[in-house]
Protein backbone atom coordinates (compact mmCIF):
# COMPACT_ATOMS: atom_id res chain seq x y z
CA UNK A 1 0.00 0.00 0.00
CA UNK A 2 1.23 3.50 -0.85
CA UNK A 3 0.78 5.13 2.55
CA UNK A 4 1.70 8.63 1.46
CA UNK A 5 -0.92 8.50 -1.29
CA UNK A 6 -3.50 7.11 1.09
CA UNK A 7 -2.69 9.66 3.72
CA UNK A 8 -2.98 12.58 1.32
CA UNK A 9 -6.31 11.23 0.08
CA UNK A 10 -7.62 10.91 3.64
CA UNK A 11 -6.98 14.60 4.23
CA UNK A 12 -8.24 15.63 0.79
CA UNK A 13 -11.45 13.61 0.96
CA UNK A 14 -12.38 15.17 4.30
CA UNK A 15 -11.96 18.63 2.81
CA UNK A 16 -13.83 17.87 -0.41
CA UNK A 17 -16.81 16.11 1.12
CA UNK A 18 -17.30 18.72 3.83
CA UNK A 19 -16.81 21.50 1.27
CA UNK A 20 -19.38 19.85 -0.97
CA UNK A 21 -21.89 19.59 1.86
CA UNK A 22 -21.41 23.27 2.69
CA UNK A 23 -21.85 24.22 -0.94
CA UNK A 24 -25.39 22.82 -0.75
CA UNK A 25 -26.23 25.84 1.41
CA UNK A 26 -25.37 28.38 -1.25
CA UNK A 27 -28.51 30.43 -1.92
CA UNK A 28 -30.42 28.92 1.01
CA UNK A 29 -28.78 30.42 4.08
CA UNK A 30 -30.80 31.77 7.01
CA UNK A 31 -29.28 35.24 6.62
CA UNK A 32 -27.59 36.64 3.53
CA UNK A 33 -24.37 37.28 5.47
CA UNK A 34 -24.29 33.67 6.69
CA UNK A 35 -24.98 32.39 3.18
CA UNK A 36 -21.81 34.20 2.14
CA UNK A 37 -19.88 32.93 5.16
CA UNK A 38 -20.80 29.27 4.59
CA UNK A 39 -19.80 29.61 0.95
CA UNK A 40 -16.45 30.98 2.10
CA UNK A 41 -15.85 27.89 4.22
CA UNK A 42 -16.84 25.73 1.28
CA UNK A 43 -14.48 27.58 -1.07
CA UNK A 44 -11.59 27.20 1.37
CA UNK A 45 -12.18 23.48 1.80
CA UNK A 46 -12.58 22.67 -1.87
CA UNK A 47 -9.46 24.73 -2.51
CA UNK A 48 -7.54 22.66 0.05
CA UNK A 49 -8.87 19.48 -1.52
CA UNK A 50 -7.59 20.58 -4.92
CA UNK A 51 -4.03 21.15 -3.69
CA UNK A 52 -4.08 17.81 -1.92
CA UNK A 53 -5.49 15.89 -4.90
CA UNK A 54 -2.89 17.44 -7.17
CA UNK A 55 -0.24 16.19 -4.80
CA UNK A 56 -1.90 12.77 -4.49
CA UNK A 57 -1.91 12.44 -8.27
CA UNK A 58 1.77 13.26 -8.34
CA UNK A 59 2.58 10.80 -5.55
CA UNK A 60 0.64 8.10 -7.34
CA UNK A 61 2.54 8.78 -10.55
CA UNK A 62 -0.01 7.40 -13.02
CA UNK A 63 -0.70 10.70 -14.74
CA UNK A 64 -4.07 11.16 -13.10
CA UNK A 65 -5.44 14.63 -12.28
CA UNK A 66 -7.19 16.28 -9.35
CA UNK A 67 -10.48 15.68 -11.14
CA UNK A 68 -9.80 11.99 -11.64
CA UNK A 69 -9.33 11.78 -7.89
CA UNK A 70 -12.55 13.58 -7.09
CA UNK A 71 -14.80 12.36 -9.87
CA UNK A 72 -13.66 8.90 -10.84
CA UNK A 73 -13.13 7.08 -7.57
CA UNK A 74 -15.88 4.94 -6.04
CA UNK A 75 -17.49 5.02 -2.59
CA UNK A 76 -15.12 2.46 -1.15
CA UNK A 77 -12.09 4.45 -2.35
CA UNK A 78 -13.11 7.58 -0.44
CA UNK A 79 -11.34 7.82 2.89
CA UNK A 80 -13.14 10.71 4.56
CA UNK A 81 -14.44 10.33 8.09
CA UNK A 82 -18.18 9.68 8.46
CA UNK A 83 -18.74 13.00 10.23
CA UNK A 84 -18.17 15.15 7.16
CA UNK A 85 -20.59 13.26 4.93
CA UNK A 86 -23.54 13.66 7.32
CA UNK A 87 -26.44 15.72 6.02
CA UNK A 88 -26.64 19.45 6.57
CA UNK A 89 -29.94 19.37 8.42
CA UNK A 90 -30.81 22.80 9.76
CA UNK A 91 -28.26 25.58 10.20
CA UNK A 92 -27.63 24.42 13.78
CA UNK A 93 -26.75 20.92 12.72
CA UNK A 94 -24.42 22.23 10.02
CA UNK A 95 -22.71 24.40 12.64
CA UNK A 96 -22.31 21.49 15.08
CA UNK A 97 -20.80 19.28 12.37
CA UNK A 98 -18.51 22.11 11.37
CA UNK A 99 -17.43 22.85 14.91
CA UNK A 100 -16.69 19.22 15.75
CA UNK A 101 -14.57 18.98 12.62
CA UNK A 102 -12.88 22.39 12.90
CA UNK A 103 -11.82 21.63 16.47
CA UNK A 104 -9.95 18.66 15.00
CA UNK A 105 -8.87 20.30 11.75
CA UNK A 106 -6.97 23.17 13.37
CA UNK A 107 -4.63 21.15 15.64
CA UNK A 108 -4.32 18.59 12.84
CA UNK A 109 -2.95 21.15 10.38
CA UNK A 110 -0.85 22.76 13.10
CA UNK A 111 0.90 19.45 13.60
CA UNK A 112 1.05 18.67 9.89
CA UNK A 113 3.00 21.89 9.36
CA UNK A 114 5.92 20.09 10.96
CA UNK A 115 5.62 17.10 8.63
CA UNK A 116 8.79 15.80 7.03
CA UNK A 117 6.90 15.85 3.77
CA UNK A 118 7.48 19.32 2.42
CA UNK A 119 4.39 19.50 0.26
CA UNK A 120 2.04 18.42 3.01
CA UNK A 121 3.72 20.81 5.42
CA UNK A 122 3.29 23.66 2.94
CA UNK A 123 -0.37 22.86 2.28
CA UNK A 124 -0.99 22.67 6.03
CA UNK A 125 0.66 26.00 6.60
CA UNK A 126 -1.38 27.64 3.87
CA UNK A 127 -4.63 26.09 5.13
CA UNK A 128 -4.01 26.99 8.74
CA UNK A 129 -5.17 30.59 8.41
CA UNK A 130 -8.40 29.44 6.80
CA UNK A 131 -9.08 26.76 9.35
CA UNK A 132 -8.35 29.13 12.24
CA UNK A 133 -11.12 31.33 10.91
CA UNK A 134 -13.43 28.34 10.43
CA UNK A 135 -13.05 27.31 14.06
CA UNK A 136 -13.68 30.85 15.24
CA UNK A 137 -16.78 31.10 13.07
CA UNK A 138 -18.26 27.77 14.13
CA UNK A 139 -17.38 28.33 17.81
CA UNK A 140 -19.10 31.71 17.80
CA UNK A 141 -22.22 30.22 16.32
CA UNK A 142 -22.15 27.29 18.77
CA UNK A 143 -22.19 29.85 21.57
CA UNK A 144 -24.79 32.09 19.96
CA UNK A 145 -27.16 29.21 19.28
CA UNK A 146 -26.46 27.33 22.51
CA UNK A 147 -26.96 30.44 24.61
CA UNK A 148 -29.56 32.06 22.33
CA UNK A 149 -33.21 31.06 22.66
CA UNK A 150 -34.74 27.92 24.12
CA UNK A 151 -35.44 26.69 20.62
CA UNK A 152 -31.92 27.27 19.33
CA UNK A 153 -30.49 25.59 22.42
CA UNK A 154 -32.70 22.55 21.92
CA UNK A 155 -31.82 22.32 18.23
CA UNK A 156 -28.04 22.41 18.66
CA UNK A 157 -28.15 20.08 21.65
CA UNK A 158 -30.08 17.55 19.57
CA UNK A 159 -27.63 17.88 16.70
CA UNK A 160 -24.73 17.47 19.09
CA UNK A 161 -26.26 14.33 20.59
CA UNK A 162 -26.78 12.89 17.13
CA UNK A 163 -23.39 13.73 15.63
CA UNK A 164 -21.34 12.83 18.69
CA UNK A 165 -21.06 9.19 17.64
CA UNK A 166 -18.98 10.21 14.63
CA UNK A 167 -16.29 11.99 16.62
CA UNK A 168 -14.15 9.10 17.88
CA UNK A 169 -13.25 8.11 14.36
CA UNK A 170 -11.31 11.34 13.91
CA UNK A 171 -8.71 10.06 16.36
CA UNK A 172 -8.68 6.35 15.53
CA UNK A 173 -5.47 5.79 13.62
CA UNK A 174 -5.72 3.81 10.40
CA UNK A 175 -2.77 1.67 9.33
CA UNK A 176 -1.80 4.60 7.13
CA UNK A 177 -1.99 7.06 10.03
CA UNK A 178 0.36 4.82 12.01
CA UNK A 179 2.82 4.30 9.20
CA UNK A 180 2.94 8.01 8.39
CA UNK A 181 3.42 8.96 12.04
CA UNK A 182 6.31 6.51 12.26
CA UNK A 183 7.95 8.15 9.26
CA UNK A 184 7.58 11.64 10.68
CA UNK A 185 5.17 12.59 7.91
CA UNK A 186 1.86 12.09 9.70
CA UNK A 187 0.30 13.62 12.74
CA UNK A 188 0.03 12.16 16.25
CA UNK A 189 -3.73 11.82 16.60
CA UNK A 190 -3.44 11.30 20.34
CA UNK A 191 -2.09 14.82 20.73
CA UNK A 192 -4.75 16.21 18.39
CA UNK A 193 -7.37 14.47 20.48
CA UNK A 194 -6.43 16.18 23.70
CA UNK A 195 -6.48 19.56 21.98
CA UNK A 196 -9.89 18.71 20.53
CA UNK A 197 -11.25 17.65 23.89
CA UNK A 198 -10.26 20.85 25.60
CA UNK A 199 -11.64 23.06 22.79
CA UNK A 200 -14.91 21.17 22.75
CA UNK A 201 -15.27 21.20 26.55
CA UNK A 202 -14.59 24.92 26.69
CA UNK A 203 -16.97 25.95 23.90
CA UNK A 204 -19.76 23.67 25.12
CA UNK A 205 -19.41 25.17 28.59
CA UNK A 206 -19.72 28.73 27.30
CA UNK A 207 -22.55 27.69 25.00
CA UNK A 208 -24.37 26.09 27.98
CA UNK A 209 -24.52 22.81 26.09
CA UNK A 210 -24.24 19.33 27.55
CA UNK A 211 -21.46 17.05 26.37
CA UNK A 212 -23.13 13.76 25.32
CA UNK A 213 -22.05 10.79 27.44
CA UNK A 214 -22.75 8.18 24.81
CA UNK A 215 -19.89 5.83 24.08
CA UNK A 216 -21.48 4.24 21.05
CA UNK A 217 -19.20 5.31 18.28
CA UNK A 218 -19.36 4.72 14.55
CA UNK A 219 -16.36 4.38 12.29
CA UNK A 220 -15.20 2.99 8.98
CA UNK A 221 -14.75 6.03 6.77
CA UNK A 222 -10.97 5.86 6.64
CA UNK A 223 -11.27 2.26 5.45
CA UNK A 224 -13.86 3.16 2.79
CA UNK A 225 -16.91 1.86 4.71
CA UNK A 226 -19.29 4.80 4.69
CA UNK A 227 -22.78 5.75 5.74
CA UNK A 228 -25.46 5.65 3.07
CA UNK A 229 -25.09 9.38 2.47
CA UNK A 230 -21.78 9.28 0.62
CA UNK A 231 -23.22 7.34 -2.32
CA UNK A 232 -25.72 10.12 -2.98
CA UNK A 233 -23.09 12.82 -2.68
CA UNK A 234 -20.92 11.06 -5.26
CA UNK A 235 -23.86 10.26 -7.55
CA UNK A 236 -24.60 13.95 -7.75
CA UNK A 237 -21.06 15.24 -7.79
CA UNK A 238 -19.65 12.75 -10.30
CA UNK A 239 -22.57 12.49 -12.67
CA UNK A 240 -21.29 14.58 -15.59
CA UNK A 241 -17.85 13.02 -15.52
CA UNK A 242 -19.38 9.54 -15.42
CA UNK A 243 -21.92 10.14 -18.19
CA UNK A 244 -19.39 11.74 -20.53
CA UNK A 245 -16.18 9.78 -20.07
CA UNK A 246 -13.09 11.63 -21.20
CA UNK A 247 -14.86 14.91 -21.97
CA UNK A 248 -13.18 18.21 -21.14
CA UNK A 249 -15.16 20.74 -19.17
CA UNK B 1 -45.83 75.66 -3.48
CA UNK B 2 -43.25 78.12 -4.67
CA UNK B 3 -40.75 76.42 -2.37
CA UNK B 4 -41.30 73.03 -3.94
CA UNK B 5 -40.92 74.48 -7.41
CA UNK B 6 -37.65 76.09 -6.41
CA UNK B 7 -36.40 72.86 -4.84
CA UNK B 8 -37.34 70.89 -7.90
CA UNK B 9 -35.60 73.34 -10.17
CA UNK B 10 -32.48 73.17 -8.06
CA UNK B 11 -32.67 69.37 -8.03
CA UNK B 12 -33.00 69.10 -11.81
CA UNK B 13 -30.24 71.64 -12.22
CA UNK B 14 -27.93 69.55 -10.04
CA UNK B 15 -28.68 66.52 -12.18
CA UNK B 16 -28.18 68.42 -15.41
CA UNK B 17 -24.74 69.43 -14.20
CA UNK B 18 -23.95 65.75 -13.60
CA UNK B 19 -23.56 66.29 -9.86
CA UNK B 20 -24.58 63.25 -7.83
CA UNK B 21 -27.62 63.32 -5.58
CA UNK B 22 -26.70 62.06 -2.10
CA UNK B 23 -28.96 60.54 0.59
CA UNK B 24 -29.25 63.74 2.62
CA UNK B 25 -30.09 65.94 -0.39
CA UNK B 26 -33.65 66.98 -1.05
CA UNK B 27 -35.27 64.92 -3.81
CA UNK B 28 -38.78 64.67 -5.26
CA UNK B 29 -40.90 61.88 -3.84
CA UNK B 30 -41.33 60.33 -7.25
CA UNK B 31 -37.54 60.18 -7.74
CA UNK B 32 -37.14 58.46 -4.38
CA UNK B 33 -39.91 56.00 -5.16
CA UNK B 34 -38.57 55.21 -8.61
CA UNK B 35 -35.14 54.54 -7.18
CA UNK B 36 -36.43 52.38 -4.35
CA UNK B 37 -38.41 50.31 -6.82
CA UNK B 38 -35.53 49.96 -9.25
CA UNK B 39 -32.75 49.30 -6.73
CA UNK B 40 -34.78 46.85 -4.69
CA UNK B 41 -35.85 44.99 -7.83
CA UNK B 42 -32.23 44.86 -8.77
CA UNK B 43 -31.22 43.57 -5.32
CA UNK B 44 -33.95 40.90 -5.41
CA UNK B 45 -32.77 39.84 -8.86
CA UNK B 46 -29.29 39.22 -7.51
CA UNK B 47 -30.65 37.07 -4.68
CA UNK B 48 -33.19 35.12 -6.71
CA UNK B 49 -30.56 34.80 -9.43
CA UNK B 50 -28.45 32.74 -7.05
CA UNK B 51 -30.95 29.89 -7.34
CA UNK B 52 -30.83 28.83 -11.00
CA UNK B 53 -27.04 28.82 -10.94
CA UNK B 54 -26.80 27.38 -7.46
CA UNK B 55 -28.73 24.49 -8.95
CA UNK B 56 -25.49 23.27 -10.58
CA UNK B 57 -22.94 23.83 -7.82
CA UNK B 58 -23.12 20.28 -6.50
CA UNK B 59 -22.96 18.89 -10.04
CA UNK B 60 -20.22 21.09 -11.50
CA UNK B 61 -18.09 18.83 -13.71
CA UNK B 62 -14.63 19.72 -12.39
CA UNK B 63 -13.18 21.11 -9.20
CA UNK B 64 -12.06 24.26 -10.99
CA UNK B 65 -15.59 24.84 -12.31
CA UNK B 66 -17.08 24.09 -8.93
CA UNK B 67 -14.93 26.69 -7.19
CA UNK B 68 -15.59 29.28 -9.91
CA UNK B 69 -19.34 28.74 -9.80
CA UNK B 70 -19.44 28.88 -6.00
CA UNK B 71 -17.50 32.13 -6.07
CA UNK B 72 -19.78 33.54 -8.74
CA UNK B 73 -22.98 32.75 -6.89
CA UNK B 74 -21.39 34.20 -3.77
CA UNK B 75 -20.62 37.38 -5.72
CA UNK B 76 -24.32 37.67 -6.54
CA UNK B 77 -25.11 37.50 -2.82
CA UNK B 78 -22.59 40.30 -2.32
CA UNK B 79 -24.28 42.36 -5.05
CA UNK B 80 -27.58 41.85 -3.26
CA UNK B 81 -26.00 43.15 -0.06
CA UNK B 82 -24.55 46.31 -1.67
CA UNK B 83 -27.84 47.05 -3.36
CA UNK B 84 -29.95 46.53 -0.25
CA UNK B 85 -27.59 48.94 1.51
CA UNK B 86 -27.95 51.48 -1.31
CA UNK B 87 -31.70 51.13 -0.97
CA UNK B 88 -31.54 51.63 2.79
CA UNK B 89 -30.00 55.07 2.21
CA UNK B 90 -33.39 56.00 0.73
CA UNK B 91 -35.13 55.13 3.99
CA UNK B 92 -36.38 51.55 3.55
CA UNK B 93 -35.07 48.68 5.68
CA UNK B 94 -33.86 45.43 4.14
CA UNK B 95 -36.47 43.45 6.12
CA UNK B 96 -39.25 45.44 4.56
CA UNK B 97 -37.84 44.94 1.07
CA UNK B 98 -37.43 41.20 1.57
CA UNK B 99 -41.00 41.00 2.78
CA UNK B 100 -42.14 42.72 -0.41
CA UNK B 101 -40.28 40.13 -2.44
CA UNK B 102 -41.77 37.23 -0.52
CA UNK B 103 -45.37 38.40 -0.72
CA UNK B 104 -45.15 39.21 -4.41
CA UNK B 105 -45.38 43.01 -4.17
CA UNK B 106 -41.84 43.45 -5.48
CA UNK B 107 -40.59 42.09 -8.77
CA UNK B 108 -37.24 40.69 -9.80
CA UNK B 109 -35.74 40.02 -13.20
CA UNK B 110 -37.97 37.52 -15.02
CA UNK B 111 -35.00 35.74 -16.52
CA UNK B 112 -34.50 33.83 -13.28
CA UNK B 113 -37.87 32.17 -13.70
CA UNK B 114 -36.40 29.92 -16.36
CA UNK B 115 -34.87 26.57 -15.37
CA UNK B 116 -31.21 25.54 -15.66
CA UNK B 117 -31.48 22.13 -17.27
CA UNK B 118 -27.93 21.25 -18.25
CA UNK B 119 -24.40 22.33 -17.42
CA UNK B 120 -24.37 24.40 -20.62
CA UNK B 121 -27.00 26.64 -19.03
CA UNK B 122 -24.38 27.81 -16.56
CA UNK B 123 -22.17 28.95 -19.39
CA UNK B 124 -25.04 30.53 -21.30
CA UNK B 125 -26.22 32.42 -18.23
CA UNK B 126 -22.75 33.88 -17.86
CA UNK B 127 -22.54 34.80 -21.52
CA UNK B 128 -26.06 36.08 -22.21
CA UNK B 129 -27.66 36.87 -18.86
CA UNK B 130 -24.63 38.47 -17.23
CA UNK B 131 -23.89 39.97 -20.64
CA UNK B 132 -27.31 41.62 -20.85
CA UNK B 133 -27.02 42.69 -17.21
CA UNK B 134 -23.72 44.42 -18.04
CA UNK B 135 -25.32 46.29 -20.97
CA UNK B 136 -28.02 47.48 -18.60
CA UNK B 137 -25.74 48.21 -15.69
CA UNK B 138 -22.68 49.92 -17.12
CA UNK B 139 -24.69 53.10 -17.78
CA UNK B 140 -25.98 52.86 -14.19
CA UNK B 141 -22.45 53.52 -12.95
CA UNK B 142 -23.22 57.12 -14.03
CA UNK B 143 -26.68 57.13 -12.45
CA UNK B 144 -27.58 60.43 -10.78
CA UNK B 145 -28.05 58.81 -7.36
CA UNK B 146 -24.60 58.52 -5.75
CA UNK B 147 -24.96 55.37 -3.63
CA UNK B 148 -26.53 53.43 -6.52
CA UNK B 149 -23.88 54.59 -8.99
CA UNK B 150 -21.07 53.62 -6.62
CA UNK B 151 -22.60 50.20 -5.89
CA UNK B 152 -22.85 49.61 -9.63
CA UNK B 153 -19.16 50.29 -10.20
CA UNK B 154 -18.29 47.37 -7.93
CA UNK B 155 -21.02 45.18 -9.34
CA UNK B 156 -20.06 45.77 -12.98
CA UNK B 157 -16.45 44.81 -12.40
CA UNK B 158 -17.54 41.42 -11.12
CA UNK B 159 -20.23 40.95 -13.74
CA UNK B 160 -17.76 41.27 -16.58
CA UNK B 161 -15.65 38.61 -14.91
CA UNK B 162 -18.75 36.39 -14.72
CA UNK B 163 -19.42 36.93 -18.38
CA UNK B 164 -15.91 35.95 -19.43
CA UNK B 165 -16.10 32.89 -17.24
CA UNK B 166 -19.43 31.85 -18.76
CA UNK B 167 -18.19 32.35 -22.28
CA UNK B 168 -15.13 30.27 -21.51
CA UNK B 169 -17.35 27.40 -20.33
CA UNK B 170 -19.11 27.60 -23.69
CA UNK B 171 -15.89 27.74 -25.71
CA UNK B 172 -14.82 24.54 -23.97
CA UNK B 173 -18.14 22.89 -24.77
CA UNK B 174 -17.96 24.05 -28.38
CA UNK B 175 -14.66 22.23 -28.80
CA UNK B 176 -15.95 19.17 -26.97
CA UNK B 177 -17.88 16.04 -27.80
CA UNK B 178 -21.02 15.90 -29.88
CA UNK B 179 -23.09 15.57 -26.72
CA UNK B 180 -21.49 18.70 -25.32
CA UNK B 181 -22.12 20.70 -28.50
CA UNK B 182 -25.73 19.57 -28.48
CA UNK B 183 -26.06 20.69 -24.87
CA UNK B 184 -24.61 24.06 -25.86
CA UNK B 185 -26.98 24.66 -28.78
CA UNK B 186 -29.97 23.57 -26.72
CA UNK B 187 -29.11 26.02 -23.96
CA UNK B 188 -28.66 28.87 -26.45
CA UNK B 189 -32.04 28.02 -27.99
CA UNK B 190 -33.72 28.27 -24.61
CA UNK B 191 -31.97 31.41 -23.27
CA UNK B 192 -31.66 33.65 -26.30
CA UNK B 193 -35.16 35.14 -26.35
CA UNK B 194 -35.54 35.50 -22.58
CA UNK B 195 -32.20 37.35 -22.59
CA UNK B 196 -33.54 39.85 -25.13
CA UNK B 197 -36.56 40.32 -22.88
CA UNK B 198 -34.24 41.38 -20.05
CA UNK B 199 -34.10 44.87 -21.57
CA UNK B 200 -37.80 45.35 -20.90
CA UNK B 201 -40.70 46.35 -23.15
CA UNK B 202 -40.22 48.24 -26.42
CA UNK B 203 -39.71 51.96 -25.94
CA UNK B 204 -43.22 52.67 -27.20
CA UNK B 205 -44.59 50.57 -24.30
CA UNK B 206 -42.25 51.89 -21.66
CA UNK B 207 -43.98 54.94 -20.22
CA UNK B 208 -41.44 55.66 -17.44
CA UNK B 209 -38.40 55.81 -19.68
CA UNK B 210 -38.62 59.54 -20.49
CA UNK B 211 -38.80 60.59 -16.84
CA UNK B 212 -35.98 58.21 -15.84
CA UNK B 213 -33.80 59.62 -18.59
CA UNK B 214 -34.52 63.18 -17.50
CA UNK B 215 -33.48 62.21 -13.97
CA UNK B 216 -30.42 60.47 -15.40
CA UNK B 217 -31.28 57.22 -13.72
CA UNK B 218 -31.44 55.76 -17.17
CA UNK B 219 -29.05 56.79 -19.96
CA UNK B 220 -30.28 54.69 -22.87
CA UNK B 221 -33.68 53.37 -23.86
CA UNK B 222 -34.60 49.67 -23.70
CA UNK B 223 -34.49 49.28 -27.45
CA UNK B 224 -31.13 51.02 -27.78
CA UNK B 225 -29.57 48.67 -25.25
CA UNK B 226 -31.22 45.61 -26.76
CA UNK B 227 -29.87 46.49 -30.20
CA UNK B 228 -26.39 46.95 -28.81
CA UNK B 229 -26.63 43.55 -27.14
CA UNK B 230 -27.77 41.76 -30.29
CA UNK B 231 -24.98 43.36 -32.31
CA UNK B 232 -22.35 42.16 -29.87
CA UNK B 233 -23.74 38.65 -29.48
CA UNK B 234 -23.88 37.74 -33.15
CA UNK B 235 -20.10 37.62 -33.52
CA UNK B 236 -19.65 35.86 -30.22
CA UNK B 237 -22.15 33.21 -31.33
CA UNK B 238 -20.14 32.62 -34.52
CA UNK B 239 -17.03 31.93 -32.47
CA UNK B 240 -18.98 29.34 -30.52
CA UNK B 241 -20.35 27.76 -33.68
CA UNK B 242 -23.91 28.06 -32.47
CA UNK B 243 -27.00 29.31 -34.24
CA UNK B 244 -29.06 32.01 -32.58
CA UNK B 245 -32.67 30.82 -32.81
CA UNK B 246 -34.00 33.70 -34.90
CA UNK B 247 -34.59 33.26 -38.67
CA UNK B 248 -34.99 37.04 -39.05
CA UNK B 249 -31.59 37.83 -37.66
CA UNK B 250 -29.51 39.49 -40.39
CA UNK B 251 -27.15 42.38 -40.94
CA UNK B 252 -28.80 45.60 -42.12
CA UNK B 253 -26.25 47.57 -44.07
CA UNK B 254 -28.33 50.73 -44.03
CA UNK B 255 -28.88 50.82 -40.29
CA UNK B 256 -25.44 49.49 -39.47
CA UNK B 257 -27.08 47.04 -37.08
CA UNK B 258 -28.50 43.55 -37.04
CA UNK B 259 -32.24 43.26 -37.62
CA UNK B 260 -33.93 40.70 -35.44
CA UNK B 261 -37.35 39.08 -35.08
CA UNK B 262 -40.31 40.11 -32.99
CA UNK B 263 -40.10 39.25 -29.30
CA UNK B 264 -42.93 37.15 -27.90
CA UNK B 265 -44.35 39.78 -25.55
CA UNK B 266 -47.17 37.49 -24.44
CA UNK B 267 -44.59 35.19 -22.96
CA UNK B 268 -42.81 38.15 -21.38
CA UNK B 269 -45.94 39.42 -19.63
CA UNK B 270 -46.97 35.91 -18.62
CA UNK B 271 -43.66 35.43 -16.82
CA UNK B 272 -43.79 38.91 -15.29
CA UNK B 273 -47.23 38.09 -13.94
CA UNK B 274 -45.91 34.96 -12.26
CA UNK B 275 -46.69 32.24 -14.80
CA UNK B 276 -43.15 31.41 -15.93
CA UNK B 277 -41.77 27.90 -15.54
CA UNK B 278 -40.09 28.57 -12.18
CA UNK B 279 -41.75 31.64 -10.63
CA UNK B 280 -43.37 29.58 -7.92
CA UNK B 281 -40.29 27.50 -7.11
CA UNK B 282 -38.05 30.54 -6.90
CA UNK B 283 -40.23 32.47 -4.48
CA UNK B 284 -41.13 29.36 -2.48
CA UNK B 285 -37.44 28.58 -2.13
CA UNK B 286 -36.58 32.09 -0.98
CA UNK B 287 -39.48 32.12 1.44
CA UNK B 288 -38.56 28.73 2.84
CA UNK B 289 -34.94 29.77 3.40
CA UNK B 290 -36.19 32.86 5.20
CA UNK B 291 -38.75 31.04 7.34
CA UNK B 292 -36.42 28.20 8.21
CA UNK B 293 -33.82 30.76 9.20
CA UNK B 294 -36.17 32.62 11.55
CA UNK B 295 -35.02 30.72 14.65
CA UNK B 296 -31.39 31.45 13.79
CA UNK B 297 -32.03 35.18 13.48
CA UNK B 298 -34.03 35.15 16.73
CA UNK B 299 -31.26 33.28 18.53
CA UNK B 300 -28.63 35.71 17.27
CA UNK B 301 -30.72 38.63 18.46
CA UNK B 302 -31.48 37.06 21.85
CA UNK B 303 -27.80 36.32 22.35
CA UNK B 304 -26.75 39.84 21.40
CA UNK B 305 -29.24 41.23 23.92
CA UNK B 306 -27.96 38.90 26.65
CA UNK B 307 -24.42 40.01 25.90
CA UNK B 308 -25.35 43.67 26.07
CA UNK B 309 -27.13 43.09 29.38
CA UNK B 310 -24.15 41.22 30.79
CA UNK B 311 -21.79 43.99 29.77
CA UNK B 312 -24.05 46.61 31.32
CA UNK B 313 -24.19 44.63 34.58
CA UNK B 314 -20.43 44.24 34.63
CA UNK B 315 -19.78 47.91 34.08
CA UNK B 316 -22.31 48.93 36.75
CA UNK B 317 -20.50 46.61 39.18
CA UNK B 318 -17.19 48.21 38.31
CA UNK B 319 -18.67 51.68 38.86
FE1 LIG C 1 -24.78 40.24 -9.97
FE1 LIG D 1 -23.33 38.00 -12.29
Amino acid sequence: MNHLLNYTLQIADNALILGHRLSEWCGHGPILEQDIALTNLSLDLVGQARSLYQYAAKVEGHGRTEDDMAYLRDEMDFKNVLLVEQKNGDFGRTIVRQFLFDAYHLPFYEALQRSHDETLAAIAEKSLKEVTYHLRYSSEWMIRLGDGTEESHRRVQTALDELWRYTAELFQPSATDEAMLAEGIGVDLGAVKSRWESTVAEILRVATLQQPDSNWMQNGGKAGRHTEHLGYILAEMQYLQRVHPGAEW
Amino acid sequence: MADITALEAHFQNTIDQEIKIEPKDWMPDAYRKTLIRQISQHAHSEIVGMLPEGNWITRAPSLRRKVALLAKVQDEAGHGLYLYSACETLGVERNELVEQLHDGRAKYSSIFNYPTLTWADIGVIGWLVDGAAIMNQVPLCRCSYGPYARAMVRVCKEESFHQRQGYEILLTLSKGTEAQRRMLQDAVNRWWWPSLMMFGPNDADSPHTAQSMKWKIKRFTNDELRQKFVDVCVDQAKLLNVTLPDPDLKWNEERGHYDFGEINWDEFWQVVKGHGPCNKERIDTRRRAHEEGAWVREAAMAFAEKQARRRAEESSQVA
